[in-house]
């Protein structure tokens, strides 16, 4: 008679019939009928409203049918916590009855009952539990000591269980002693601070005792208790050594890597050349190869963590690189795994073996299992040099077999081949070509079109291998796209005749007709550079590049030597801290391996070969890097004098950049009309759109005004209009404009000119983003058709893309900076002197302004009009400086000392910008703008 | 620390049981499983660790079960797979067989067990021997509420009860040996070690002292005998029975044994060894027309010894038809189900060579699904023999009751993963 007989009733009078037999009078009919109760209970019917009939059976002397209405209530008592409270007299008890089974059951069920209004009648039961006589009681009331806390933590330290569970950690019973460590540790981990683990010499060495005698999990929770201690001297870590040791010879794998734990992190104290740590070293390879004879789950667990114990030790592992090539049967995870593992240990001395087990598995089925050999491959001639021409050829080998998915791999790890070890392999360029048409996944792509551009110069018709990679340049993801972008400004500066159309072509793909800001940038900034000075353009663009190294795939030092103190947790399988995946442990202290002894130096990875810790790993730079640099250049402002201050950030750099224009433009303006000011940025010749969007600013919806026809305040500045968008480029609408600042509200005007034949409607507008979060405030408003040669003025507002029946044409336009100084600029004389004097002169530029004829009061009023307000003027030396303050909406405050010397047309303005308030912050930026506009 | 609940779920990722152990990850989490499961064996991406939010699963497989442990926090791992593994084990040992029926058959004892193994996600008793001293599936036999807590589930020999009697007191010890080989397609071994076993059948009264002799050299090397052949064993596990601190200072294996069957030790041995059975293949495949498979088998093993129940499994393509087989000796027969050649040698003696030839048709049409390159593998068991010459020197057995106990030894060398590439 089996258990199933219990799940065939599904009548639908169930409840009222099993409420009938609960409260029979016959023992063996209620026992029945709690067994179907929880029948039903496990296949997820909701019997919670037998509740009270199944609560009166628990005062049983039956065994069997206790723990039955125990589980019942484990399960229910939180949906009925009224009732739940009919259980703490059965509860108080049963905690005293003579049988230890019955008390230990009544503890044990008692903490996983989670209803608040109960825990405090459990207080006496459980402090009478944890002096029990029987050590089977004791260690249940340990463990319902973390079970409370976690409940009501407030409750376990007033009622003073802590001081008991430490107690414990003496009791004369191995298992007693295991759970209580367990249990503390529990505890301890979601109090970081509360010190209740302090474990010292003493508690060490009962632990260490406890260890040679509790059940293999008992070993495994005190085995991780004793890896968060740090010992105080190199003898104590010997000698605790020396005691963990034996653990390694355990049948359970647990207890090994929990053994090997503590041993990798008390290692770290041992001098080097101490005889014991050679023969730790020793000891510790055996069973860490053995692991791999576990069940699969438990093999992964010890790969993932071979893979970090090679990186910080390599001497452990070296010669055992046999074990780790893959099995046919082994599961692909596994495979995987061994296969990261077997290129951390390629060295010179194994590499024959290592790439014939590689090409062995690059011709299996398993695909991501094919891609992985093959990358390993190439990863191995970067990582053994004298293995270099024998894996290159092993690639070919293995180019040659065209599956397609084997090329591109092979491709793409050529690649890195050729950064490893420039100009030796280049003779395989050929065979890599004919492969062209079968690449079809980007970073295949990306890759083949890096070595086309790379070497240019080899490749007779490089120009129209990469010309036929442009026709479907738009359906090309970012990562060909900018690759594609870089290999023909490479070709054009190797070879410019035959290239310029080709040069111009993938330009203006990038910077037209791109919606990508990234591609878009560099789409500028190779113009630019080309345009402005080719040979800088060269050394820059053909710059060597940095060497890569094999360690670029290494964890980075301090997140290994935490992953290493978190050996066999889940941490150390997923190669991530616990604060990564783990809610509430970001306040918890991140673990570190403990410092050598003695000398109180950093640790010293006894190979320098493999010294991950002492050289920081070369790191490829990325594109984005690259990017990076080339912007610095760029943002060095032509106007200021000395090179910018290296600690400035770009953010402050732009601002100042801004700045100087700004200032140009506002007091040039106004009295030469100098028609250039779009100009602002400095050297951007005219014939370059002269925008840059500072990459990665904030898109912020902020309003603006489209009143049009608001009185201007007196003396405000109204420079003309400039030509935004030639007609030529946009099928015939001109569009030009201006910015002014009128009632505090940034505006654009623009002007269309339709100079097609035929008529334009549809309008409409889009701003990129941009740095200072400039977006319209409402919708491009022209009614009217547009027709031919018809001009319509004036518009509000600003910027990108302008879209109409004909198509949608993208043009940048130079905002000056005085758009942006608010109204609210004028900054207390005090805080004035005060931040004056605080600004370290970094982060000063200086510049000059020129034929400006208006004497000191003069340019004061002009600017304040302008919102750039004077706050002090001193005159020395016959020369009037004016200390002016500015503000952003975005509250970046600039500060600008003019100096005005009678009699010179040339101003010298000092200015500084400095960040008040979060200049990133992006609610700051959206109360400026708000503000404003109110 | 590790579990926060486990769960039982049959194929269709429905729960069968389960138990929460800390109710801090919710249990309708489950639910999410085995789609996330499907979803990482679509992706060729399948691995025992899945992860939803902020809760991981750990989980392996047992016939047609899944058993899955979840949690929130930074688990111990190691120790949740082994803990897994242990319930297999358990209700192995209390069902015989652990399946879905045998789960719903049994589900108040399930539900007694799991309470016991583990308590707020610390692993407890999981010695089943000494669990079936007070949870029993006779229901009867706890009415009477007499049980009590075992002693011994406390003690500190945990996995021993008192007073077990026996009329004639014998252990039995088996000697097993396997071997792994790996071979490459050109006859290379690539690599090759010896995984060793020591089992124990403990028939024996009382709480017995015992101690095992091994031809151990570091032993030997150790009291400064050196007679006749010794063993160098690269890595030792043990049971727990064993006191490891004993054998790591003098190497002496000394124990209480647990009652009736049981592996005391294990050990794996690095030294090469030339495979006991060598294969050589020749796999022609004409594409369109015919595979022809020629396999010679020799054993490379003393003439006095006789491999038993040899099996050498070739792998054929799964598109071939029509088998053909001559063998010099043994039967061959071709399982459609696994794309392989079985050929079978009840009685294989040392030193001699068998050939066996395979023909198969291949269709005109040819299979476009790229197929692995399975290896020929091969089973073997040699009695009375252990290729590494370990032996067992002595099994020194004391009772306080002095009675006189014999040890039974006996040794077997069996194939363990024994793989030879194919060129094909």
């Amino acid at each position: 008679m089996t258990d199933s007989k219990y799940f065939t009733t599904t009548k639908k009078g169930e409840i009222f019939e099993l409420k009938a037999e609960l409260n029979s009078d016959k023992k063996e009919k209620k026992k029945e009928a709690v067994k179907k109760v929880i029948a039903s209970m496990t296949v997820g019917k909701d019997v919670s409203a037998l509740f009270p009939d199944v609560v009166n059976c628990m005062q049983t002397d039956n065994l069997e049918l206790k723990k039955l209405v125990y589980l019942y209530l484990m399960n229910y008592a939180k949906s009925q916590p009224d009732m739940a409270i009919m259980a703490v007299n059965t509860f108080v008890k049963d905690c005293e009855d003579p049988n230890p089974l019955i008390r230990a059951l009544a503890v044990r069920t008692m903490g996983c009952i989670r209803v608040d209004k109960i825990t405090e009648y459990l207080c006496e039961p459980l402090r009478k539990c944890l002096k029990d006589e029987d050590p089977y009681v004791r260690k249940t009331a340990a463990v319902c000591v973390a079970k409370l806390h976690d409940i009501n933590a407030q409750l376990v330290e007033d009622q003073g269980f802590l001081d008991t569970l430490k107690d414990l950690i003496s009791d004369s019973n191995p298992m007693v002693v295991a759970n209580a460590v367990a249990a503390l540790s529990e505890i301890a981990e979601s109090h970081p601070n509360s010190n209740l683990l302090d474990l010292n010499p003493q508690t060490i060495n009962k632990l260490l005792t406890a260890l040679n005698e509790c059940t293999e999990w008992g070993q495994i929770f005190i085995l991780d208790c004793l890896a968060n201690y740090t010992p105080r001297d190199d003898r104590e870590s010997q000698s605790i050594c020396e005691r963990v040791t034996p653990r390694l010879s355990h049948a359970n794998s647990a207890v090994v890597l929990s053994a090997v734990k503590v041993l990798m992190k008390f290692m770290e104290m041992l001098p080097k050349d101490l005889d014991y740590y050679g023969t730790l070293l020793k000891k510790l390879a055996p069973p860490l190869v053995t692991l791999l004879s576990a069940e699969p789950e438990l093999q992964y667990v010890a790969l993932r963590n071979i893979n970090l114990i090679v990186q910080r030790r390599p001497e452990i592992l070296k010669h055992e690189m046999k074990v780790f090539f893959v099995k046919y049967n082994d599961p692909i995870y596994v495979k995987l795994e061994k296969l990261d593992i077997m290129i951390r240990l390629a060295s010179q001395a194994n590499i024959a073996q290592v790439l014939a087990e590689l090409k062995e598995y690059a011709t299996e089925v398993d695909v991501d299992f094919v891609r992985k050999a093959v990358r390993a491959i190439g990863r191995c001639a970067i990582k053994v040099e004298q293995s270099a021409e024998r894996c290159v050829s092993t690639l070919l080998d293995l180019i040659q077999t065209k599956v397609n998915y084997v090329v591109q791999e092979a491709i793409v790890v050529i690649k890195d081949i050729f950064r490893k070890y420039p100009n030796k392999y280049e003779s395989v360029i050929a065979t890599l070509c004919e492969n062209l048409d079968s690449l079809d996944e980007p970073e295949a792509r990306a890759a083949m079109i890096w070595i086309v551009g790379e070497y240019a110069e080899r490749i007779d018709n490089a120009d129209e291998l990469l010309e036929s990679f442009l026709e479907g340049f738009h359906d090309e993801s970012t990562q060909v796209q900018l690759q594609l972008l870089t290999a023909i400004v490479k070709l054009f500066l190797k070879k410019p005749t035959e290239t310029q159309e080709l040069v111009q072509q993938v330009l203006s793909l990038a910077t037209q007709d791109s919606d990508n800001p990234d591609l878009r940038d560099r789409g500028y900034i190779y113009w630019r550079l080309l345009s402005t000075d080719p040979v800088a353009a060269k050394e820059v663009v053909l710059a060597e590049k940095p060497l890569i190294s094999e360690e670029t795939d290494l964890i980075e030092p301090t997140l290994l030597e935490e992953l290493i103190c978190h050996i066999g947790t889940l941490a150390s399988v997923y190669h991530k801290p616990p604060s990564a995946f783990v809610e509430g442990s970001r306040g918890v202290q991140h673990k570190r391996l403990p410092g050598s002894a003695g000398s109180g130096e950093s640790v010293e990875s006894p190979d320098p070969g493999a010294a991950a810790t002492e050289t920081p790993p070369a790191v490829i730079p990325s594109q984005g890097d690259l990017l990076g640099d080339l912007l610095n250049l760029d943002l060095t402002p032509t106007t200021t004098t000395g090179p910018p201050p290296p600690t400035t950030s770009g953010m402050q750099m732009g601002a100042m950049d801004l700045l100087s224009g700004g200032l140009d433009s506002l007091l040039g303006g106004d009295i030469g009309g100098n028609p250039a000011m779009g100009a602002a940025f400095g050297a951007a010749p005219a014939t370059m759109p002269a925008s840059f969007n500072a990459p990665g600013s904030g898109g912020l919806d902020d309003l603006f005004d489209l009143g049009g026809g608001v009185g201007m305040p007196m003396g405000a500045l109204n420079p003309p209009k400039a030509v935004w968008l030639p007609a030529m480029k946009a099928k015939g609408l001109e569009i030009s404009g201006v910015f002014v600042r009128r009632a505090g509200v940034i505006q654009m005007e623009m002007t269309l000119t339709n100079k097609a034949m035929s008529v334009m409607t549809d309008f409409a507008i889009q701003f990129n983003r941009n740095s200072f979060g400039l977006a319209p405030a409402g919708p491009l408003q022209i009614l009217t058709p547009l027709s031919p040669n018809q001009s319509i003025e004036p518009l509000n507002n600003l910027q990108v893309a302008v879209k109409n029946n004909i198509d949608v044409f993208y043009f940048s336009c130079q905002y000056p900076i005085s758009m942006l100084f608010v109204e609210d600029g004028k900054m207390e004389r005090q805080v004035f002197l005060a931040t004056w004097k605080d600004i370290p002169n970094d982060n000063e530029s200086q510049f000059q302004i020129k034929d400006c004829h208006l004497n000191s009061d003069a340019a004061s009023n002009k600017l304040q009009s302008s919102n750039i307000f004077t706050i002090a003027k001193r005159t020395v030396e016959g020369q009037d400086m004016l200390y002016q303050s500015m503000k952003l909406t975005n509250g970046i405050w600039v500060l600008a000392e003019l100096r005005v010397q009678a009699g010179n047309p040339n101003y010298t303005v000092s200015s500084v910008a400095l960040a008040i308030g979060p200049i990133i912050n992006q609610n700051g930026f959206e109360n400026g703008f708000t503000n404003q506009a109110l | 620390m590790s579990s926060s609940a486990i769960f039982v779920l049959d194929l269709e990722g429905e729960v069968l049981i389960c138990r929460n152990y800390k109710g801090d990850v919710d249990m309708a989490e489950i639910d999410r499983f085995l789609p996330l499961l499907m979803q990482h064996e679509e992706e060729g991406l399948l691995c025992p660790v899945l992860s939803h939010g902020k809760v991981h699963f750990m989980w392996i497989k047992h016939s047609n079960l899944y058993l899955v442990s979840t949690t929130n926090k930074n688990s111990n791992a190691s120790l949740v797979y082994s803990f897994l593994y242990k319930i297999v084990e358990v209700f192995t040992e209390y069902f015989k067989e652990l399946e879905e029926e045998s789960i719903q058959d049994n589900f108040v004892v399930v539900y007694e067990l799991l309470d016991e193994l583990m308590d707020f996600g610390f692993p407890q008793t999981t010695d089943s021997k000494i669990l079936q001293e007070y949870i029993t599936q006779e229901g009867a036999k706890l009415e009477v509420g007499k049980s009590k807590v075992p002693t011994t589930v406390t003690n500190a020999v945990s996995w021993r009860s008192e007073g077990i009697k026996y009329k004639k007191n014998e252990v039995f010890i088996d000697v097993i040996e396997s071997i792994n080989v790996l071979v490459n397609a050109n006859g290379s071994v690539m690599s090759s070690d010896i995984v060793g076993s020591i089992k124990l059948k403990t028939m024996l009264s009382g709480m017995p002292e015992l101690r095992l002799g091994l031809n151990d050299r570091v032993l030997f090397g150790l009291t400064g005998r050196d007679k006749g052949k010794t063993v160098v064993m690269e890595d030792v596990k043990f049971h727990q029975c064993v006191r490891l601190s004993r054998f790591d200072s003098d190497r002496t294996i000394s124990f209480i044994p647990p009652d009736g069957e049981s592996e005391l030790m294990s050990y794996r041995i690095n030294t090469h060894v030339k495979p006991l059975i060598w294969i050589e293949s020749v796999i022609e495949k004409f594409s369109h027309s015919r595979v022809e498979i020629m396999v010679k088998a020799k054993g490379q093993f003393k003439k006095q010894s006789v491999a038993n129940n040899v099996e050498v499994r070739v792998p054929v393509p799964s598109d071939a038809d029509s088998p053909k087989f001559k063998t010099s000796t043994g039967q061959a027969k071709y399982v459609p189900e696994k794309n392989m050649v079985v050929w079978t040698i009840k009685s294989f003696p040392g030193g001699k060579e068998f050939l066996m030839r395979a023909h198969f048709g291949l269709p005109s049409v040819e299979n476009n699904e790229l197929e692995g390159k399975p290896p020929v593998t091969v089973k073997f068991e040699i009695p009375y023999f252990t290729v590494s010459g370990i032996q067992v020197r002595y099994m020194k057995i004391i009772e306080k009751s002095g009675y006189q106990a014999l040890p039974w030894v006996r040794y077997i060398t069996q194939s363990g993963d024994y793989q030879l590439r194919t060129n094909v």
